[in-house]
């Protein structure tokens, strides 16, 4: 469904990703793990075709989104829907608004349709009664799920997730979780979810992929995933902190700052 | 970096952001059948209602407080002048002419790039930094089409609307100066105006106005799409909106007016 061959990005010079490639077969749940930095969101925002790679494809249901025409990508997006970690609700839209403009703007449905899919795009995440609200107004889970209409309006086929548990509590998170998997019960979904939260990750993956400095140190199910030996996913897994201050570039700056002989300009 | 390679550097950057905004332009411009009644898209054109009532009608108060002020203000000083010479007659000519010609258009963009140049910026600064744009792009819906077009839209309709309002507060300023110093009445001030003033004067007028509306929309939206960053970035944004725009609007009167003298002239 998604397959992304050797793609690699360079932001001024400095490389972000090297040489990654991932493969997610229809109608599973890929969870793709990594610490802060380590290129997660820059890789799912090439998948989505917001970016542009500085080498390597990206092609979503056999098509290469970066050498398609603009009429072929923006059909593939609307086989997409992203639930960005922000949630990017239009603040100046109601809920109901929010989740009605895809239908609205890429549908020609009368708008008696348009709001009785509406409604029940919110039900479905547990907001039926929330649509006339204004997204200030929503808790941070109530946005998430929010997010998750919208991204469902059109039924796409790929739905792609940024941090979906990010800054909720674990109770709000563990109902993230199950709209996920009753999403992809329900609808048969392809899923990606970029996330570092790991109970969150063990219950939703079908397949785990890990990020580490820019490359893809793993791609496996959840129990090969969850006896690695591999130094970095054992410290990501087992949460063992970064050493502080033991990078070459820290030593050399702590000498610089401290005008010490020998420090490197 | 030497002198030559600052000054390359900045040759780029200007043409590139030039470049950027000429295809935003085409973009918006190509796109905006799709925002006018009856051909559009539902709902454009009620998001270009909602831009003309912020716009325009907003706008109307200031508009006409500073029209009037500038009207009297440019009917004073060319008064003192012309009354040694026995000539007040001819501030009637001036001030129909000036703000036909030059100040309504000029003082309308002034006033919309402070106001609305600056709310475009922030409102699209704001969308992007919250990836409200980027959710637009991946719901396959054109950010430019969506969040610009109605806009510019608008501001073609409002512009020269808020102009000719501008044109009148002015010319009544000057009528209030002619009664308070020579006693000539409003029916009499009117009818000189008239015969003082040509189609070609006013249109002239209409013309620039069109220009400032594209120019202000262009560049508020465009500094709004370049916004990285958080909230700062959006402040910034909005403050070079503004201040690009305005620079753009007195560079653009300057070849306009300089073109209409050279037609005047042969």
């Amino acid at each position: 469904m998604i397959s992304v061959t050797d793609l690699t990005v360079t932001y001024e010079g400095r490389r972000v990703l090297d040489g990654v490639s991932l493969d997610i077969e229809p109608g599973e749940v890929m969870v793709l793990l990594g610490g802060s930095g380590s290129g997660k969101t820059t890789m799912l925002r090439h998948i989505i075709g917001l970016e542009r790679p500085t080498a390597g494809t990206v092609r979503v249901r056999g098509v290469d989104i970066n050498a398609c025409s603009r009429k072929e990508l923006e059909g593939i997006r609307r086989t997409m829907g992203v639930a960005f970690q922000e949630c990017a609700l239009f603040n100046s839209m109601s809920i109901e608004e929010n989740v009605s403009l895809p239908l609205h703007e890429l549908t020609t449905l009368a708008d008696p349709v348009i709001d009785i899919m509406t409604y029940m795009k919110l039900a479905s995440v547990g907001l039926g009664e929330a649509g006339r609200l204004m997204p200030p107004e929503l808790s941070g889970g109530m946005k998430k799920r929010a997010a998750v209409a919208r991204a469902t309006a059109l039924d796409p086929e790929i739905l792609v997730f940024d941090e979906p548990s990010a800054g909720l509590d674990p109770i709000v998170a563990a109902g993230l979780d199950d709209l996920i998997l009753l999403l992809k019960r329900a609808f048969h979904m392809t899923i990606l979810v970029v996330t570092h939260e790991l109970a969150s990750a063990f219950r939703i993956a079908d397949r785990m992929a890990m990020l580490y400095q820019g490359s893809l140190i793993a791609v496996d199910n959840k129990d090969s995933f969850r006896a690695s030996t591999n130094p970095h996913i054992r410290q990501f897994l087992d949460r063992v902190p970064e050493p502080i201050g033991q990078s070459v570039a820290v030593h050399n700056r702590f000498q610089e700052l401290a005008g010490m002989a020998g420090a490197k300009k | 970096m030497n002198v030559l390679e600052a000054i390359g550097s900045r040759v780029i950057h200007d043409l590139s952001y030039v470049g950027g905004l000429t295809i935003q332009f085409w973009s918006g411009l190509r796109s905006s059948p799709r925002v006018l009644p009856f051909t559009g898209r539902r709902g454009r054109w009620l998001a270009a209602m909602n831009q003309m009532a912020a716009i325009g009608v907003d706008a109307i108060p200031i508009v006409g407080i500073m029209s009037v002020c500038a009207g009297f203000i440019l009917a004073m000083q060319i008064g003192s002048e012309l009354k040694r010479w026995g000539a007040l007659q001819y501030v009637m000519d001036t001030v129909a002419i000036g703000f036909t010609r030059e100040l309504g258009p000029l003082l309308t963009a002034l006033v919309v790039s402070g106001r609305s140049g600056s709310a475009f910026s922030a409102e699209i600064g704001t969308m992007e930094v919250t990836s409200e744009i980027d959710a637009l792009r991946t719901m396959a819906i054109d950010p430019i089409e969506f969040v610009m077009t109605p806009k510019y839209v608008a501001a073609m309709i409002v512009i020269p609307c808020l102009t000719i309002l501008s044109n009148a507060f002015g010319i009544l300023a000057g009528a209030g100066f002619m009664y308070m110093t020579t006693k000539i009445r409003l029916s009499m001030y009117l009818h000189y105006i008239y015969n003082s003033i040509d189609l070609q004067d006013v249109l002239s007028g209409m013309l620039k106005s069109l220009v400032f509306a594209t120019i202000i929309v262009n560049v508020g939206c465009m500094e709004g799409f370049r916004t990285r960053g958080g909230a700062d970035a959006v402040g910034r944004s909005a403050t070079s909106a503004v201040v690009r725009s305005t620079f753009m609007v007195i560079l653009a009167d300057a070849f306009f007016t300089a073109i209409f003298y050279l037609v005047h002239k042969y």
